[in-house]
């Protein structure tokens, strides 16, 4: 496949880096010195110029392009490069926006603009920050099978009761699987005599309502979230707020601009919006930030965000969701007390390359910066799968691939042993990246 | 002339335009004539005024019409309704029957119409021929929401600016265009008013017909038609409702209480959305309001003794409430000899009024309803200083410019009403009269509120007529300022606006 991307920055060239392996790839950028770093660090092809102009994009071969994905940080440039390169040749265009508001429209006639995929970050990152903050101590999540499947990645604390636990103990759960352990960068794959250790990362995948049992079940003394506080009343901010006041709860929102401020509070019925500075320690205590379940630190600035997180967590937030607009800082962020850190340009990379990848899946997610995935697959008449039970299937795959939930119809069938599955279930698999190729071949 | 020369109202267009709605004030006159000639009383007062209010109409409309100006609007709804007053008390002066033949009387009677008020001065009902009652219920009428409607009918089809007018006219009232031409929505409003009056004729015509008001012409269902959907109260009988049957007094109440309903509610009503009138949280405070005064009534007039049937006991209290509420200002009981408790119900039922955007009068539960979310707010804000929380109704959030108006609005009425009931009292003491304390609020209280009936002497079988003609004349200015609400009338009287 002959990719095309537009925007070399940390969203572009992550994308670029997790195709090259597989695709003949070209990058074009504006920036002489993005594009002269790219020709050094990864096998693509890269080309200075206007993403935007149609003679660039002939330049960079787009008429023999299979897919145009347009990733600058500039929402118009975006939208105008997948329109041009629409004018010129047949590819798939995938274009990044921040604002939603583009969004909107394009859903409404899906292909508007010339864009056939557009993946918008804000509201992207505002939709994890939610369903991270409805799960203590989950790190990611992602839904399969039209929500009827849910993949969490969850970090197992050293008080919990499930620490020291064999995974037969800590199995409790019908519709539950747990499909992969990561422990110091290793991916083991559990059976039913495997130990969990505190400080490992489960991903576990089931049923939306057995991942919350479980996660009660891993921290029993946090009730689910009632209180959240969510720092900066940006895009991100108000998408978030949003999101939380549709699955019914009254979030607080501090924001600094008055003007924006009102806004928010015109905007959110149910959301109480704070006119303040998050790192004033008198607003914090006046307003018992400590007691809240639930910190987001949405703000524009890292810094600012790291600076307002740290100090909610002193004053007692149990937990604290902090947005990252540096993707490098994500590990410097999780390692000196933010629970969670979510990078807009990341989450926005990875939707866009499980978007590229789920073109032979239907829906794909990435574990741990590409360690393994988990794929959904409809299963055809030539899977190996196809009339048999899990147990005979066993032999013919790979270590490394636990089979997590299968769906059939609306129903949710969790895989045992003797399961047997048949044509037209949708599969949910999780798969470690060494044996990807082989695994997509035979399921 | 030099002082006219710096004025920069256009006093020409204002008259001007006056001129033309006094004009199309004929037809009402022509056709009340013609219920004289039915009845074989006489003409003379009816046409004469007609006559006069044409040529009048004509010789304003004559005058340079130029733009129409926010304070050109504002001079042209305070001049109208005074206009039409003056008009109103013609026919009462010619036919120079009983308490209605002196000028000031005259006036009273006219202006408590035309407000929609309902204070009468009229002591001798059998007095006055049925072609000078139907004009009274006819003013009411006019006053309720038709000036309104004709004012912007008429001004639309000459293509001058209805809107500004409505603008100036509703204030805070909630008239949401329901078309993109006013025109077309004054119609509209016009036809739902001219729709639900029908259908109290009809209802009580129908109560009649099966026997169970026998009491019912249809002069008496058309009268009250006219005053109790416009939430005004005059009726031709001296007991008010009093004189009719229990299942005509039960008929009644829904009339008034759908006159004080927002209009835009009654036509999404009658598009089959009923469940517009639910997510309206005015319409839910404003039962919750009509309930709870009556729930506190029936309690009192219960431990009082007054009434022993249970029926009674809850047609009175909801009657009363549903009437002084929505400012209309019927009765079907002298509520004089009520308990002191009971009253006191009604008395504070005088501040509340009916939704905003109908023909009712006083305060307005949307005023009320802002003061308490507000209230709610200032609370919250204690607690939570950084809070900034908007006031919403019904999701919308409400400006914080329409927040300061309410407050100042309720404020104003407040002060108004107190210096009011101060006049009353020294009046009467400088006249001789006897006037109570509360006495003298209540009538304070139903004339600036403009809801008619009040306690003791004024009480709903009383009347006017007794106050001292300095009191009276300030009743006329008070219910002309309550129903154009205060705040036209304090915008004409600032400096401001007369200078560029």
């Amino acid at each position: 496949m002959r990719v095309v991307i537009v925007g070399a920055g940390e969203v572009g060239s992550t994308i670029a880096e997790s195709l090259a392996q597989s695709h003949d790839v070209v990058v074009i950028d504006i920036d002489s010195d993005r594009v002269e770093s790219l020709t050094y660090s990864l096998d693509v092809l890269p080309i200075e110029g206007d993403g935007s102009d149609i003679d660039t994009l002939e330049e960079a071969g787009v008429a023999d392009a299979d897919m145009v994905i347009a990733s600058t940080d500039d929402d118009e440039t975006n939208i105008v490069a997948c329109g041009a390169a629409n004018v010129v040749s047949d590819a798939f265009t995938i274009a990044r926006v921040k604002s939603p508001k583009y969004l909107t429209a394009w859903q409404r006639a899906r292909g508007a603009f010339g864009v056939d995929f557009m993946v918008c970050s804000d509201l992207l990152t505002a939709e994890a920050i939610v369903g991270l903050a409805g799960l203590p101590t989950a790190q990611d999540v992602d839904m399969f099978a039209d929500g009827l499947v849910q993949m969490t990645e969850f970090e197992i604390p050293a008080e919990s009761p499930v620490a020291d636990q064999t995974v037969a103990e800590a199995d409790r759960f019908d519709s539950l699987t747990f499909a992969a352990i990561i422990r110091d960068d290793e991916v083991v794959i559990p059976r039913g005599d495997t130990r969990i250790e505190a400080g490992d990362e489960v991903v576990a995948i089931g049923s939306p309502e057995s991942i919350r049992a479980f996660s009660s079940e891993i921290a029993p003394e946090e009730r689910g979230p009632e209180d959240v506080v969510i720092v900066g009343g940006g895009e991100i901010g108000y998408q978030t707020a949003r999101l939380l006041e549709e699955r019914g709860f009254s979030p607080r929102l501090v924001e600094q601009d008055e003007d924006r401020a009102r806004w928010l509070a015109e905007k959110l019925p149910s959301t109480t919006v704070l006119n303040s500075d998050a790192t004033d320690q008198d607003l914090l205590d006046r307003e018992n930030v400590g007691m809240a379940d639930v910190i987001v630190a949405a703000l524009e600035n890292d810094q600012q965000n790291l600076l307002a997180t740290l100090l909610a967590k002193r004053k007692g937030t149990d937990r604290a969701i902090t947005v990252v607009n540096t993707g490098d800082f994500t590990e410097l962020f999780e390692a000196v007390g933010v629970d969670v850190a979510v990078s807009p340009r990341k989450a926005t990379a990875e939707e866009i390359t499980r978007f590229t990848r789920a073109r032979r899946a239907e829906n794909v997610a990435i574990i741990e910066g590409d360690r393994a995935e988990v794929l959904e697959l409809e299963v055809d008449a030539d899977s190996v799968l196809v009339d048999r039970s899990i147990r005979d299937v066993a032999a013919d795959i790979p270590e490394g691939v636990v089979i997590g939930a299968i769906t059939r119809g609306d129903e949710h069938i969790t895989p045992r042993g003797d399961t047997i599955v048949r044509e037209g279930d949708h599969v949910v698999v999780f798969v470690d990246t060494e044996v990807l190729d082989e695994v997509t071949e035979k399921l | 002339m030099s002082l006219v020369g710096e004025l920069r109202v256009d006093w020409a267009t204002s008259l001007s335009l006056v001129g033309t709605v006094l004009k199309a004030l004929t037809a009402p006159l022509v056709g009340t004539a013609l219920v004289a000639l039915w009845y074989g009383e006489p003409l003379v007062p009816f046409l004469a005024t007609a006559a006069l209010t044409l040529g009048a109409g004509i010789a304003l409309e004559r005058l340079d019409r130029g733009d129409l100006g926010l304070r050109e609007g504002f001079l042209m709804v305070a001049l109208t309704w005074l206009a039409i007053a003056v008009v109103g008390a013609v026919p009462f002066l010619v036919a120079g029957e009983g308490s209605l033949a002196s000028p000031v009387n005259a006036l009273f009677e006219s202006t408590s119409g035309i407000t929609t008020t309902g204070a009468t001065v009229v002591s001798d009902f059998d007095a006055h021929g049925r072609s000078v009652h139907l004009w009274r219920s006819l003013l009411q009428w006019m006053g309720g929401l038709g000036i309104l409607v004709i004012a912007v009918a008429v001004l639309s089809q000459l293509s001058i600016g209805g809107a500004q007018l409505m603008e100036t006219e509703s204030q805070t009232q909630d008239v949401n265009k329901l078309t993109p031409s006013i025109e077309a929505t004054a119609r509209l409003l016009g036809w739902l008013y001219a729709g639900l009056t029908g259908l109290m004729v009809a209802t009580w015509l129908a109560i009649g017909a099966v026997g169970l008001g026998p009491e019912v012409t249809l002069y008496d269902a058309v009268a009250h038609a006219f005053t109790a959907v416009s939430t005004a109260g005059f009726s031709p009988r001296a007991e008010s409702l009093g004189a009719f049957s229990p299942a005509v007094q039960w008929a009644t109440i829904p009339f008034m209480f759908l006159g004080a309903t927002n209009f835009v509610l009654l036509y999404h009503l009658t598009q089959g959305n009923p469940s517009r009138l639910g997510e309206s949280d005015e319409f839910r405070f404003y039962l919750a309001v009509v309930l709870g005064l009556t729930g506190l009534t029936a309690g009192f007039l219960v431990a009082s003794g007054e009434f022993t049937r249970i029926e009674r006991v809850i047609r009175h209290s909801l009657f009363q409430v549903v009437s002084i509420l929505t400012t209309t200002g019927y009765a079907t009981v002298d509520f004089n000899g009520w308990s002191p408790a009971a009253k006191h119900m009604l008395f504070l039922a005088m501040f509340s009024g009916g939704m905003a955007g109908s023909t009712t009068c006083s305060i307005k539960t949307l005023r009320w309803l802002v003061v308490v979310k507000s209230f709610r707010r200032d609370l919250f804000r204690e607690i939570h200083p950084d809070a900034i929380r908007p006031v919403r109704l019904t999701g919308e959030v409400v400006d914080e410019d329409v927040v300061r108006d309410v407050y100042a609005y309720v404020l104003l009425s407040g002060i108004i009403f107190v210096l009011l009931t101060v006049f009353v009292v020294t009046d009467a003491a400088r006249a001789g009269e006897q006037v109570g304390e509360f006495e003298a609020m209540g009538a304070s209280a139903a004339t600036f509120l403009n809801i008619g009936p009040a306690f003791g002497d004024a009480g709903p079988y009383g009347d006017y007529a007794w106050f001292p003609a300095t009191t009276k004349v300030a009743f006329i200015v008070l219910m002309w300022v309550g129903r154009i609400e205060i705040i036209p009338v304090l915008v004409l009287l600032t400096p401001a606006f007369w200078r560029s």
